[in-house]
Protein backbone atom coordinates (compact mmCIF):
# COMPACT_ATOMS: atom_id res chain seq x y z
CA UNK A 1 0.00 0.00 0.00
CA UNK A 2 1.17 3.49 -0.70
CA UNK A 3 -0.50 6.87 -0.77
CA UNK A 4 -0.55 7.38 -4.51
CA UNK A 5 -1.66 3.88 -5.47
CA UNK A 6 -4.56 4.16 -3.02
CA UNK A 7 -5.47 7.66 -4.19
CA UNK A 8 -5.56 6.38 -7.76
CA UNK A 9 -8.31 4.04 -6.58
CA UNK A 10 -10.22 6.85 -4.91
CA UNK A 11 -9.01 6.07 -1.38
CA UNK A 12 -7.74 8.99 0.68
CA UNK A 13 -5.02 7.96 3.13
CA UNK A 14 -2.83 10.07 5.37
CA UNK A 15 0.46 9.29 6.99
CA UNK A 16 0.58 9.25 10.78
CA UNK A 17 3.63 8.87 12.98
CA UNK A 18 3.78 5.53 14.79
CA UNK A 19 5.63 7.20 17.66
CA UNK A 20 4.11 10.66 18.33
CA UNK A 21 0.87 10.18 16.34
CA UNK A 22 1.34 13.42 14.38
CA UNK A 23 -0.45 13.52 11.03
CA UNK A 24 2.17 14.25 8.39
CA UNK A 25 1.00 15.85 5.18
CA UNK A 26 1.98 15.79 2.37
CA UNK A 27 2.31 12.09 3.00
CA UNK A 28 5.79 10.95 3.83
CA UNK A 29 7.74 7.98 5.18
CA UNK A 30 8.96 9.74 8.30
CA UNK A 31 7.48 12.17 10.80
CA UNK A 32 8.62 15.78 10.40
CA UNK A 33 8.40 16.30 14.17
CA UNK A 34 10.17 13.33 15.78
CA UNK A 35 11.44 11.64 12.59
CA UNK A 36 9.71 8.42 13.62
CA UNK A 37 8.38 6.07 10.95
CA UNK A 38 4.89 6.82 9.66
CA UNK A 39 2.18 4.39 8.71
CA UNK A 40 -0.88 4.88 6.53
CA UNK A 41 -4.43 5.12 7.68
CA UNK A 42 -7.74 6.15 6.17
CA UNK A 43 -8.48 9.83 6.58
CA UNK A 44 -11.77 11.38 7.57
CA UNK A 45 -13.57 12.69 4.51
CA UNK A 46 -15.27 15.49 6.42
CA UNK A 47 -13.74 18.93 6.77
CA UNK A 48 -14.49 22.59 7.37
CA UNK A 49 -14.20 25.43 4.84
CA UNK A 50 -11.69 28.09 5.86
CA UNK A 51 -11.54 29.98 2.53
CA UNK A 52 -12.99 29.76 -0.95
CA UNK A 53 -13.20 31.44 -4.33
CA UNK A 54 -14.73 30.64 -7.72
CA UNK A 55 -13.09 29.64 -11.00
CA UNK A 56 -15.33 29.79 -14.05
CA UNK A 57 -18.53 28.06 -12.91
CA UNK A 58 -17.05 26.10 -10.01
CA UNK A 59 -16.24 27.09 -6.48
CA UNK A 60 -13.02 25.83 -4.92
CA UNK A 61 -12.12 25.95 -1.27
CA UNK A 62 -9.45 25.33 1.30
CA UNK A 63 -10.82 22.84 3.82
CA UNK A 64 -9.30 21.65 7.08
CA UNK A 65 -9.54 17.89 7.60
CA UNK A 66 -9.18 16.27 11.03
CA UNK A 67 -8.30 19.71 12.45
CA UNK A 68 -4.90 19.21 10.92
CA UNK A 69 -4.37 19.12 7.18
CA UNK A 70 -5.57 21.67 4.65
CA UNK A 71 -6.63 20.68 1.14
CA UNK A 72 -7.80 22.59 -1.89
CA UNK A 73 -10.68 20.98 -3.71
CA UNK A 74 -13.45 21.71 -6.15
CA UNK A 75 -16.92 22.17 -4.70
CA UNK A 76 -19.28 20.24 -6.93
CA UNK A 77 -22.44 20.73 -4.89
CA UNK A 78 -23.73 23.37 -2.46
CA UNK A 79 -22.83 26.99 -1.66
CA UNK A 80 -19.62 27.54 0.28
CA UNK A 81 -19.41 29.67 3.39
CA UNK A 82 -16.60 30.01 5.92
CA UNK A 83 -17.07 27.43 8.66
CA UNK A 84 -19.45 25.21 6.70
CA UNK A 85 -18.76 21.48 6.63
CA UNK A 86 -17.74 19.70 3.43
CA UNK A 87 -17.36 16.06 2.58
CA UNK A 88 -14.89 14.68 0.05
CA UNK A 89 -17.10 12.80 -2.39
CA UNK A 90 -14.38 11.85 -4.87
CA UNK A 91 -10.60 11.92 -5.07
CA UNK A 92 -7.96 10.50 -7.32
CA UNK A 93 -5.15 11.27 -9.75
CA UNK A 94 -5.67 12.47 -13.31
CA UNK A 95 -2.78 13.45 -15.57
CA UNK A 96 -0.42 13.20 -12.56
CA UNK A 97 -2.48 15.76 -10.61
CA UNK A 98 -4.29 14.92 -7.40
CA UNK A 99 -7.91 16.00 -7.30
CA UNK A 100 -10.42 16.32 -4.48
CA UNK A 101 -14.10 16.95 -5.13
CA UNK A 102 -16.19 18.18 -2.23
CA UNK A 103 -19.85 18.66 -1.39
CA UNK A 104 -21.03 21.32 1.04
CA UNK A 105 -23.12 19.90 3.88
CA UNK A 106 -26.03 22.11 4.89
CA UNK B 1 32.02 41.58 9.82
CA UNK B 2 33.56 42.56 6.44
CA UNK B 3 31.39 44.84 4.32
CA UNK B 4 29.95 43.84 0.93
CA UNK B 5 29.05 46.32 -1.80
CA UNK B 6 27.10 46.29 -5.03
CA UNK B 7 29.45 47.71 -7.65
CA UNK B 8 27.88 46.96 -11.04
CA UNK B 9 24.79 45.75 -12.84
CA UNK B 10 23.23 45.04 -16.23
CA UNK B 11 19.80 44.01 -17.50
CA UNK B 12 17.91 42.97 -20.60
CA UNK B 13 14.45 44.20 -21.52
CA UNK B 14 11.76 41.89 -20.14
CA UNK B 15 9.68 40.50 -23.01
CA UNK B 16 7.91 37.48 -24.46
CA UNK B 17 10.85 36.78 -26.78
CA UNK B 18 11.81 33.19 -27.50
CA UNK B 19 15.50 33.60 -26.60
CA UNK B 20 17.65 30.74 -25.35
CA UNK B 21 18.40 30.96 -21.65
CA UNK B 22 22.16 31.05 -22.35
CA UNK B 23 21.67 34.06 -24.59
CA UNK B 24 19.65 35.94 -21.95
CA UNK B 25 22.35 35.27 -19.34
CA UNK B 26 25.08 36.39 -21.72
CA UNK B 27 23.27 39.60 -22.73
CA UNK B 28 22.59 40.67 -19.15
CA UNK B 29 26.23 39.99 -18.23
CA UNK B 30 27.57 41.78 -21.30
CA UNK B 31 25.51 44.83 -20.28
CA UNK B 32 27.04 44.64 -16.81
CA UNK B 33 30.58 44.60 -18.26
CA UNK B 34 29.74 47.51 -20.59
CA UNK B 35 28.56 49.68 -17.71
CA UNK B 36 31.18 48.79 -15.08
CA UNK B 37 34.53 50.59 -15.05
CA UNK B 38 37.82 48.68 -14.87
CA UNK B 39 36.16 45.26 -14.81
CA UNK B 40 38.13 42.37 -16.26
CA UNK B 41 37.05 38.73 -16.52
CA UNK B 42 40.10 37.62 -14.55
CA UNK B 43 38.98 39.63 -11.50
CA UNK B 44 35.86 37.53 -10.94
CA UNK B 45 36.20 34.81 -8.30
CA UNK B 46 32.71 33.35 -8.48
CA UNK B 47 29.88 33.10 -10.99
CA UNK B 48 26.41 32.29 -9.68
CA UNK B 49 23.41 31.74 -11.94
CA UNK B 50 19.87 32.25 -10.67
CA UNK B 51 17.22 30.46 -12.69
CA UNK B 52 14.45 27.86 -12.69
CA UNK B 53 15.32 26.80 -16.23
CA UNK B 54 15.88 23.09 -16.73
CA UNK B 55 19.17 23.53 -18.61
CA UNK B 56 22.13 22.23 -16.64
CA UNK B 57 25.59 23.58 -15.79
CA UNK B 58 24.59 27.14 -16.65
CA UNK B 59 27.15 28.88 -14.44
CA UNK B 60 29.97 27.04 -16.18
CA UNK B 61 28.36 27.75 -19.56
CA UNK B 62 27.98 31.46 -18.79
CA UNK B 63 31.59 31.59 -17.55
CA UNK B 64 32.76 29.99 -20.80
CA UNK B 65 30.67 32.39 -22.91
CA UNK B 66 32.00 35.46 -21.08
CA UNK B 67 35.59 34.23 -20.75
CA UNK B 68 35.73 33.79 -16.98
CA UNK B 69 37.48 30.94 -15.17
CA UNK B 70 35.99 31.28 -11.69
CA UNK B 71 36.98 29.45 -8.54
CA UNK B 72 33.33 28.98 -7.65
CA UNK B 73 30.51 28.42 -10.15
CA UNK B 74 27.04 27.01 -9.59
CA UNK B 75 23.32 27.55 -10.08
CA UNK B 76 20.84 28.57 -7.40
CA UNK B 77 17.14 27.76 -7.69
CA UNK B 78 14.48 28.75 -5.19
CA UNK B 79 11.51 29.53 -7.46
CA UNK B 80 10.69 33.26 -7.39
CA UNK B 81 13.28 34.34 -4.81
CA UNK B 82 16.19 32.62 -6.54
CA UNK B 83 17.62 36.06 -7.34
CA UNK B 84 17.98 37.39 -3.81
CA UNK B 85 18.99 33.94 -2.55
CA UNK B 86 21.88 34.13 -5.02
CA UNK B 87 22.80 37.57 -3.70
CA UNK B 88 22.84 36.18 -0.16
CA UNK B 89 25.08 33.31 -1.29
CA UNK B 90 27.45 35.77 -3.00
CA UNK B 91 27.50 37.93 0.13
CA UNK B 92 28.44 34.86 2.18
CA UNK B 93 31.28 33.90 -0.15
CA UNK B 94 32.73 37.40 0.18
CA UNK B 95 32.31 37.65 3.96
CA UNK B 96 33.89 34.21 4.40
CA UNK B 97 36.93 35.25 2.36
CA UNK B 98 36.39 32.62 -0.31
CA UNK B 99 35.80 35.34 -2.92
CA UNK B 100 36.31 39.08 -3.32
CA UNK B 101 34.31 39.68 -6.48
CA UNK B 102 31.18 37.70 -7.39
CA UNK B 103 29.11 37.93 -10.56
CA UNK B 104 25.46 36.90 -10.24
CA UNK B 105 23.35 36.51 -13.33
CA UNK B 106 19.65 35.69 -13.20
CA UNK B 107 17.56 34.73 -16.20
CA UNK B 108 14.29 33.09 -17.11
CA UNK B 109 12.20 32.33 -20.17
CA UNK B 110 8.48 33.08 -20.48
CA UNK B 111 7.77 29.33 -20.37
CA UNK B 112 9.68 28.68 -17.14
CA UNK B 113 8.96 25.39 -15.35
CA UNK B 114 9.16 27.42 -12.13
CA UNK B 115 5.63 28.72 -12.62
CA UNK B 116 4.18 25.48 -11.21
CA UNK B 117 5.32 23.70 -8.04
CA UNK B 118 4.79 20.00 -8.70
CA UNK B 119 5.46 19.09 -5.07
CA UNK B 120 2.43 20.95 -3.79
CA UNK B 121 -0.27 18.35 -4.24
CA UNK B 122 -2.16 19.84 -1.32
CA UNK B 123 -3.43 22.21 -3.95
CA UNK B 124 -5.09 19.31 -5.78
CA UNK B 125 -5.65 20.34 -9.37
CA UNK B 126 -5.40 24.00 -8.34
CA UNK B 127 -1.62 24.20 -8.70
CA UNK B 128 -1.38 27.34 -10.77
CA UNK B 129 -0.35 30.42 -8.72
CA UNK B 130 -3.62 32.20 -9.60
CA UNK B 131 -5.40 29.92 -7.14
CA UNK B 132 -3.30 30.72 -4.07
CA UNK B 133 -3.44 34.37 -5.11
CA UNK B 134 -7.24 34.17 -5.22
CA UNK B 135 -7.36 32.69 -1.74
CA UNK B 136 -4.95 35.39 -0.46
CA UNK B 137 -7.07 38.10 -2.11
CA UNK B 138 -10.32 36.79 -0.68
CA UNK B 139 -8.87 36.48 2.83
CA UNK B 140 -7.15 39.86 2.79
CA UNK B 141 -10.22 41.63 1.46
CA UNK B 142 -12.44 40.01 4.07
CA UNK B 143 -10.06 40.68 6.97
CA UNK B 144 -9.60 44.35 6.13
CA UNK B 145 -12.95 45.17 4.47
CA UNK B 146 -11.38 45.91 1.08
CA UNK B 147 -12.83 45.68 -2.42
CA UNK B 148 -11.52 44.51 -5.79
CA UNK B 149 -11.29 48.19 -6.69
CA UNK B 150 -8.98 48.85 -3.73
CA UNK B 151 -6.60 46.09 -4.84
CA UNK B 152 -6.80 47.18 -8.50
CA UNK B 153 -4.99 50.38 -7.54
CA UNK B 154 -1.79 48.37 -7.08
CA UNK B 155 -1.84 47.41 -10.74
CA UNK B 156 -2.74 50.95 -11.84
CA UNK B 157 0.14 52.43 -9.82
CA UNK B 158 2.68 49.87 -10.94
CA UNK B 159 1.74 50.09 -14.62
CA UNK B 160 2.09 53.86 -14.37
CA UNK B 161 5.55 53.50 -12.84
CA UNK B 162 6.76 50.86 -15.29
CA UNK B 163 6.40 53.35 -18.16
CA UNK B 164 9.50 55.06 -16.75
CA UNK B 165 11.44 51.77 -16.69
CA UNK B 166 13.00 51.04 -20.10
CA UNK B 167 13.47 47.36 -19.19
CA UNK B 168 9.84 46.78 -18.16
CA UNK B 169 7.55 44.40 -20.01
CA UNK B 170 4.60 46.81 -19.81
CA UNK B 171 4.89 50.31 -21.22
CA UNK B 172 1.20 51.09 -20.97
CA UNK B 173 -0.87 52.84 -18.31
CA UNK B 174 -4.07 51.18 -17.15
CA UNK B 175 -7.09 52.51 -15.23
CA UNK B 176 -9.06 50.99 -12.37
CA UNK B 177 -11.76 50.15 -14.92
CA UNK B 178 -9.20 48.46 -17.18
CA UNK B 179 -8.14 46.22 -14.28
CA UNK B 180 -11.69 45.41 -13.19
CA UNK B 181 -12.75 44.74 -16.79
CA UNK B 182 -9.74 42.63 -17.69
CA UNK B 183 -10.20 38.88 -18.06
CA UNK B 184 -11.74 37.38 -14.95
CA UNK B 185 -9.51 34.48 -13.89
CA UNK B 186 -11.42 33.77 -10.68
CA UNK B 187 -14.00 35.64 -8.61
CA UNK B 188 -11.10 37.35 -6.80
CA UNK B 189 -8.50 37.88 -9.51
CA UNK B 190 -8.37 39.63 -12.89
CA UNK B 191 -5.64 39.29 -15.51
CA UNK B 192 -4.30 42.78 -14.75
CA UNK B 193 -3.94 41.84 -11.08
CA UNK B 194 -1.20 39.41 -12.13
CA UNK B 195 2.48 39.72 -12.94
CA UNK B 196 3.27 38.07 -16.27
CA UNK B 197 5.84 35.32 -16.81
CA UNK B 198 8.37 36.65 -19.29
CA UNK B 199 11.84 36.34 -20.73
CA UNK B 200 14.49 38.51 -19.13
CA UNK B 201 17.86 38.73 -17.46
CA UNK B 202 19.53 40.76 -14.73
CA UNK B 203 23.15 40.64 -13.57
CA UNK B 204 24.77 42.21 -10.54
CA UNK B 205 28.34 42.42 -9.25
CA UNK B 206 29.21 42.17 -5.54
CA UNK B 207 32.62 43.12 -4.15
CA UNK B 208 34.49 43.20 -0.86
CA UNK B 209 35.18 46.56 0.75
CA UNK B 210 38.88 46.13 -0.14
CA UNK B 211 38.32 46.31 -3.88
CA UNK B 212 34.93 47.96 -4.40
CA UNK B 213 36.34 51.41 -5.26
CA UNK B 214 38.12 49.88 -8.26
CA UNK B 215 34.75 49.60 -10.00
CA UNK B 216 32.61 52.48 -8.74
CA UNK B 217 32.76 55.70 -6.76
CA UNK B 218 29.26 54.99 -5.45
CA UNK B 219 29.17 51.53 -3.90
CA UNK B 220 25.87 50.51 -2.34
CA UNK B 221 26.23 48.43 0.80
CA UNK B 222 24.24 45.37 1.75
CA UNK B 223 23.76 45.98 5.45
CA UNK B 224 20.81 43.77 6.30
CA UNK B 225 19.81 40.26 5.26
CA UNK B 226 16.84 38.25 6.46
CA UNK B 227 15.60 34.96 5.11
CA UNK B 228 12.87 32.67 6.32
CA UNK B 229 11.29 29.55 4.89
CA UNK B 230 8.21 28.39 6.77
CA UNK B 231 7.27 25.48 4.46
CA UNK B 232 7.03 24.55 0.79
CA UNK B 233 3.28 24.05 0.53
CA UNK B 234 0.75 26.86 0.18
CA UNK B 235 -1.79 25.46 2.62
CA UNK B 236 0.85 25.23 5.36
CA UNK B 237 0.54 29.01 5.74
CA UNK B 238 -1.04 29.60 9.13
CA UNK B 239 -3.23 32.38 7.69
CA UNK B 240 -3.92 33.63 4.17
CA UNK B 241 -4.04 37.34 5.01
CA UNK B 242 -0.43 37.91 6.00
CA UNK B 243 3.05 36.73 5.04
CA UNK B 244 4.66 35.05 8.03
CA UNK B 245 7.97 34.32 6.31
CA UNK B 246 8.20 37.95 5.17
CA UNK B 247 7.55 39.26 8.67
CA UNK B 248 10.37 37.12 10.10
CA UNK B 249 12.80 37.84 7.26
CA UNK B 250 12.20 41.59 7.61
CA UNK B 251 12.72 41.43 11.35
CA UNK B 252 16.10 39.75 10.86
CA UNK B 253 17.15 42.21 8.14
CA UNK B 254 16.24 45.21 10.30
CA UNK B 255 18.10 43.74 13.28
CA UNK B 256 21.23 43.12 11.23
CA UNK B 257 21.21 46.58 9.65
CA UNK B 258 20.26 48.49 12.80
CA UNK B 259 17.49 50.16 10.87
CA UNK B 260 13.75 50.27 11.48
CA UNK B 261 10.90 50.39 8.97
CA UNK B 262 10.75 54.16 9.56
CA UNK B 263 14.19 54.58 8.00
CA UNK B 264 13.27 53.03 4.65
CA UNK B 265 13.16 55.62 1.85
CA UNK B 266 12.47 53.35 -1.12
CA UNK B 267 11.23 49.78 -1.35
CA UNK B 268 10.85 46.98 -3.88
CA UNK B 269 8.19 44.47 -2.81
CA UNK B 270 7.21 41.23 -4.48
CA UNK B 271 3.85 42.09 -6.08
CA UNK B 272 3.41 38.83 -7.95
CA UNK B 273 -0.31 39.66 -7.65
CA UNK B 274 -2.03 42.89 -6.54
CA UNK B 275 -2.83 41.60 -3.08
CA UNK B 276 0.83 40.78 -2.41
CA UNK B 277 1.88 44.44 -2.32
CA UNK B 278 -0.26 45.59 0.64
CA UNK B 279 0.29 42.26 2.39
CA UNK B 280 4.04 42.70 2.07
CA UNK B 281 3.95 46.31 3.32
CA UNK B 282 1.97 45.11 6.36
CA UNK B 283 4.21 42.14 7.03
CA UNK B 284 7.46 44.07 6.66
CA UNK B 285 6.13 46.50 9.28
CA UNK B 286 6.09 49.62 7.12
CA UNK B 287 2.47 50.15 8.20
CA UNK B 288 0.13 48.68 10.78
CA UNK B 289 -1.54 45.44 9.75
CA UNK B 290 -4.22 46.15 7.16
CA UNK B 291 -2.98 49.63 6.24
CA UNK B 292 -0.90 48.62 3.21
CA UNK B 293 -3.59 49.81 0.81
CA UNK B 294 -3.77 53.17 2.59
CA UNK B 295 -0.01 53.62 2.07
CA UNK B 296 -0.36 52.64 -1.60
CA UNK B 297 -3.25 55.08 -2.12
CA UNK B 298 -1.29 57.92 -0.58
CA UNK B 299 1.74 57.15 -2.73
CA UNK B 300 -0.42 56.98 -5.85
CA UNK B 301 -2.30 60.21 -5.21
CA UNK B 302 0.86 62.17 -4.37
CA UNK B 303 2.78 60.60 -7.30
CA UNK B 304 5.39 59.31 -4.87
CA UNK B 305 7.01 56.27 -6.47
CA UNK B 306 8.82 55.00 -3.36
CA UNK B 307 6.91 51.66 -3.49
CA UNK B 308 8.07 49.62 -6.49
CA UNK B 309 9.51 52.52 -8.50
CA UNK B 310 10.44 50.30 -11.48
CA UNK B 311 6.80 49.17 -11.76
CA UNK B 312 6.96 46.08 -9.57
CA UNK B 313 6.51 42.61 -10.96
CA UNK B 314 3.07 43.58 -12.30
CA UNK B 315 4.46 46.37 -14.46
CA UNK B 316 7.96 45.06 -15.17
CA UNK B 317 7.11 41.40 -15.76
CA UNK B 318 8.30 38.44 -13.72
CA UNK B 319 11.17 36.40 -15.17
CA UNK B 320 11.52 34.42 -11.95
CA UNK B 321 15.30 33.98 -11.66
CA UNK B 322 15.96 37.57 -12.71
CA UNK B 323 13.30 39.26 -10.59
CA UNK B 324 15.10 39.54 -7.24
CA UNK B 325 18.24 40.78 -8.99
CA UNK B 326 16.30 43.39 -10.99
CA UNK B 327 14.64 44.55 -7.75
CA UNK B 328 18.06 44.91 -6.12
CA UNK B 329 19.42 46.81 -9.13
CA UNK B 330 16.51 49.25 -8.84
CA UNK B 331 17.23 50.02 -5.19
CA UNK B 332 20.94 50.34 -6.00
CA UNK B 333 20.20 52.87 -8.73
CA UNK B 334 17.87 54.77 -6.42
CA UNK B 335 20.54 55.00 -3.70
CA UNK B 336 23.12 56.10 -6.27
CA UNK B 337 20.72 58.83 -7.47
CA UNK B 338 20.96 57.15 -10.84
CA UNK B 339 17.34 56.12 -11.44
CA UNK B 340 16.52 58.82 -13.99
CA UNK B 341 12.80 59.62 -14.24
CA UNK B 342 12.07 57.08 -11.51
CA UNK B 343 14.30 58.77 -8.94
CA UNK B 344 12.83 59.01 -5.44
CA UNK B 345 13.89 62.07 -3.42
CA UNK B 346 16.38 61.65 -0.57
CA UNK B 347 16.87 57.91 -1.02
CA UNK B 348 19.49 56.85 1.54
CA UNK B 349 18.23 53.48 2.74
CA UNK B 350 16.28 50.98 0.63
CA UNK B 351 14.70 47.57 1.07
CA UNK B 352 14.18 44.60 -1.28
CA UNK B 353 11.49 41.99 -0.61
CA UNK B 354 11.49 38.87 -2.77
CA UNK B 355 9.44 35.74 -2.03
CA UNK B 356 8.48 32.33 -3.33
CA UNK B 357 5.49 30.04 -3.58
CA UNK B 358 2.70 31.90 -1.77
CA UNK B 359 5.12 33.47 0.69
CA UNK B 360 6.30 30.16 2.06
CA UNK B 361 9.83 31.60 1.69
CA UNK B 362 10.98 35.23 1.79
CA UNK B 363 14.21 37.14 1.49
CA UNK B 364 14.60 40.75 2.64
CA UNK B 365 17.67 42.88 1.96
CA UNK B 366 18.46 46.31 3.41
CA UNK B 367 20.74 48.42 1.21
CA UNK B 368 22.32 51.80 1.94
CA UNK B 369 24.69 54.37 0.52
Amino acid sequence: MNFESELRNGNFLISECNHCKKIVWPSSEFCNECLGRNSWRKCSRTGKIIEFSKHEESYFCVAVIENSIKLIGEITSGSPKIGKKVVIIDCGIVNDNYFFKMKVLD
Amino acid sequence: MPKVAIVGYGQTKFSKDNFKIESVLQNATKNLFDSTSNLSQKDIDAVLVSTNNNSKYLSAILSEMIGIKPKIAHTIESLCNSGTNSIVAAYSYIVSGLAELVLISGAERYDSPGNILEWDNLRGEFKHPIFWASIFSKSYKRKHSLTDEDLALVSVKNHRQSIKNPYAFSQKAVSIEDVLNSKKLTDDLRLLDCSRPCTGGASILLASENICKTFTDNPVWITGIGQKTTSASFTKNSTFDKMESTKLAALHAFQMSNHTPNNIDVIEVHDAFSVCEPMALDSIGLVKEGEGIKMIKEAYLTENSKINPRGGLIGSGHPLGATGIAQTIEITQQLQSNAGKRQVDNANVGLVHNMSAAATSSTVLVLEK
